[in-house]
């Protein structure tokens, strides 16, 4: 079994691996980094559980192979949470609009989530089902999931107050 | 489940690669956006002994306008089609292909050396009458898409050939329509419409082996036809398979139905 040395870095830390070139770069960052926050639900790239962010762009992670991530940086759910452990305004509006149940698809959903509002923060409802399509809940029906993206976005651009419903 | 053992080369050039890939005996895959090959290999349909990694070779990203065509690198990403503005059709149909994550990856090239019978790239490709620049071992040569595809994810590539760039001729007028089961599924069928030097064509995806043109319904038009008649006579001369995603004559309607909303987009046949 030949090894190659990769150096990447994940969530800001740099890591250096000797992996076999078959390892994807989800079980490079679950087995190897201990980063066991991505979720391998399908492992060939149908249900969007292992969505991690490399180089600002997401990706699957079962579809990458960890030796291709040399020299990048990979942002994982576990990057999401502030310096003093608290949540990010999209867990924390997972959480209050019942945007998981189980929690297997979560971390795909918070990354390609993250990447949505990265672009998009504006983003409407008929656009945020559309670009979260390719992560599959069996849970919540969606809805919480919608529900939890749209007030996240209102938060980070800073229209949380707007938004709320009329009395 | 996990890919069986291979060996990995990051190839620096195209040159590269064509040595590689000759040297495997045709044991050989190139890796690209990874997002067709690898469940592939996940699933333990294939077993390369070796990979050659060609995302980071330089001068095979750009999208270049060109005369009356517009040049996609082989590396050009999904997600970049979809945002350029030289090629609408080609724009439109990359807003079809699976889902965020994969179009972020996904590429040019590696769609149209895939094959699938039911992407959306090959049938534009056909549609648009494109070429494939090609490198091999004896140099590098053009082959036309319609010379490309011989069969459900075959095509007349040599195993030490790669895809380097794509020549997509810009259409006057253009139609796309795509019915899939669910948003970001292949497509059950994908009709595309274009008008090139005056003659239309149409062109189906996901009803045969390989991207085929509806000649008929093409002569129906020519004929001085409406839309609606085109798209029945679509609908009568292609010969789709039944699975279980869709009968036969469920594919054949809505090879019709895809037909009759590309001919309106494109503005072509309407009454």
């Amino acid at each position: 079994m030949i090894e190659t040395d990769v150096t990447f870095s994940v969530n800001g830390e740099r890591v250096r691996l000797a992996v076999e070139p078959r390892r994807t770069l989800a079980d490079a960052l679950r087995e190897d980094c201990g980063l066991t926050g991505t979720h391998l639900g399908c492992e060939h790239g149908v249900c969007g559980a292992c969505t991690v962010i490399v180089d600002g762009e997401p990706a699957r992670a079962c579809l990458m192979f960890a030796v291709q991530a040399d020299g990048s940086s990979v942002t994982t759910v576990e990057g999401l949470q502030g310096t003093d452990g608290e949540l990010h305004p999209l867990q924390e509006a997972f959480v209050a609009h019942h945007g998981l149940q189980c929690g297997f698809c979560t971390p795909g959903m918070l990354m390609s989530a993250l990447h949505l509002l990265d672009t998009t923060p504006d983003a409407d409802r008929e656009t945020i089902r559309e670009e979260m399509s390719g992560n599959i809940c069996r849970c919540t029906g969606y809805q919480g999931i919608v529900d939890a993206i749209e007030a996240a976005g209102r938060e980070l651009t800073g229209h949380a107050e707007e938004a709320e419903p009329a009395e | 489940m996990k890919c069986a053992p291979f060996d990995y080369v990051r190839a620096s050039s195209v040159e590269e690669v064509v040595k590689v890939l000759a040297e495997s005996d045709g044991d050989g895959k190139i890796l690209a956006g990874g997002q067709s090959l690898v469940p592939v290999l996940a699933l333990r349909m294939a077993r390369p002994s070796v990979l050659v990694d060609v995302n980071r070779i330089p001068g095979l990203g750009a999208i270049r306008p060109s005369g009356d065509a517009v040049e996609v690198g082989a590396l050009v990403r999904h997600s970049r089609l979809v945002e350029q503005t030289n090629h609408p059709l080609l724009a439109e149909a990359a807003r079809w292909i699976g889902h965020t994550a994969i179009r972020a990856r996904g590429t040019a090239g590696g769609s149209v050396a895939h094959a699938d019978p039911s992407a959306e790239l090959p049938v534009v490709a056909v549609g648009t009458g494109a070429t494939a620049t090609v490198a091999g071992p004896s140099g590098v040569r053009s082959v036309a898409a319609e010379d490309l595809f011989l069969s459900a994810l075959v095509t007349s590539l040599d195993e030490d050939e790669m895809i380097t760039g794509l020549r997509f001729p810009l259409p006057t007028r253009w139609g796309f329509a795509e019915f899939a089961r669910r948003h970001g599924d292949f497509a059950l069928v994908t009709a595309v419409v274009t008008e090139l030097g005056g003659a239309v064509r149409i062109t189906l995806g996901g009803v045969a082996s390989v991207p085929q043109r509806a000649a008929h319904a093409e002569q129906v038009l020519a004929d001085g036809g409406t839309a609606r008649e085109a798209a029945r006579a679509a609908a009568d001369e292609i010969d789709p398979t039944a699975d279980l995603h869709g009968s036969a004559p469920f594919r054949r309607a809505i090879a019709g139905e895809m037909v009759r909303r590309a001919l309106a987009q494109a503005g072509i046949g309407q009454e």
